[in-house]
Formats: structure tokens, sequence, C-alpha cells
């Protein structure tokens, strides 16, 4: 399954807050 | 299992080199893969360092959604998480210590010590020689 991740980490964030949503927040080093 | 439970945000050390290095600071991330699980609020309640199989991994996910109902009083979805995570991924590293919260999760809601004698007992069953079952074993009920 195709995860479709964002890239804009603190507008993420912000917007999990607003909509009550947990975060999955990957720090990641894997060959893009 | 991850979009229908998280909003999923990936920061790469090198591409987002300068997001990286700040985020990374905040929440104590000195490695990677390091995987966070945050409430709504943004506090991290579980937290993955390394690579894991996908079976532990998925385990991993249920904990951390666990640990985010447990922390905001929801013992009854708590409870049913980690009770999930040891059904679905019985033989991963998550599934003692899903057994273990399960537990607490329950004794929480009900305020009921069998909750943690049940435990105990499941432990002497199962995952007997793992530290989860250590820490459940002061909750054995001594015989009189």
């Amino acid at each position: 399954m195709e995860i479709n991740w964002r890239r804009d980490a603190d507008a993420a964030i912000e917007a999990a807050a607003a909509g009550s949503q947990p975060v999955l927040l990957d720090f990641s080093a894997a060959p893009m | 299992m991850i979009t229908e439970n998280f909003l999923p945000v990936r920061v790469h050390v090198r591409e987002e080199a300068e997001d990286f290095r700040r985020l990374s600071e905040r929440f104590g991330a000195q490695w990677t893969p390091t995987i966070l699980m945050l409430d709504p609020s943004g506090m991290e309640r579980h937290r993955v360092e390394g690579f894991l199989p996908v079976e532990d991994f998925m385990g991993q996910l249920g904990l951390g959604l666990g640990r985010i109902h447990f922390s905001a009083g929801r013992f009854e979805e708590a409870e049913r998480q980690f009770r999930e995570v040891v059904t679905r991924h019985p033989n991963s590293d998550a599934a003692p210590e899903g057994l273990y919260w399960a537990g607490v999760s329950r004794y929480k809601r009900t305020n009921e010590s069998t909750a943690l004698e049940d435990t105990a007992r499941a432990f002497q069953e199962s995952y007997a020689d793992t530290p989860w079952a250590k820490k459940a074993s002061v909750w054995t009920k001594k015989s009189t």
C-alpha cells in the first residue's frame, strides 16, 4: 500500500491537531 | 493501518535538511529511522528506533495507537487496541507489551484488581520469559 507522506512537517502537525488526528512522524535517511 | 489511523509525516535527513535538524532536536531523534507516534496535541506517545520487519512494525503501530487512547483516558478503546496487537501479531515483540497494557487499561477502566491478577496469570501461560512478564509478576495473587 502506497503511503502519501506529508513532507511539510510543521503544517502537517498543525493540521493533525486541528483535526484531532494522531501523527506518525518518520525521521528518515532512506534513499529517495 | 497507517493512513486509517495516523497522519503520516516524513522528514528526510537530506531532502528536508532544515526541518530534520530542527525537529530531530525538538523530539530527541538521534538515529534513523526513528518513528514517533504523536497524539493530536503533538506529544510523543510511542517511539520506534531502528528498522523492524513488517510484522513487528505493525505491532508497534498498534501499541502506539493504544498508548494514544490510553493517554486520552479512553481505556476501553486502549484495551481493545492492545488486545488486537496480541491477537494480530502474537509473535512480535509488541505482543507481550500489548498484553501488559491491556491489563493496565482494563484496571484503569474498572478499578478491579482482578484485571491485573488475570494479566499476571496470562503471563504464566504466554510470554513468560519476557520483561513484561516480570513486570506483571507483582500482580500475582498470593494464595492464602
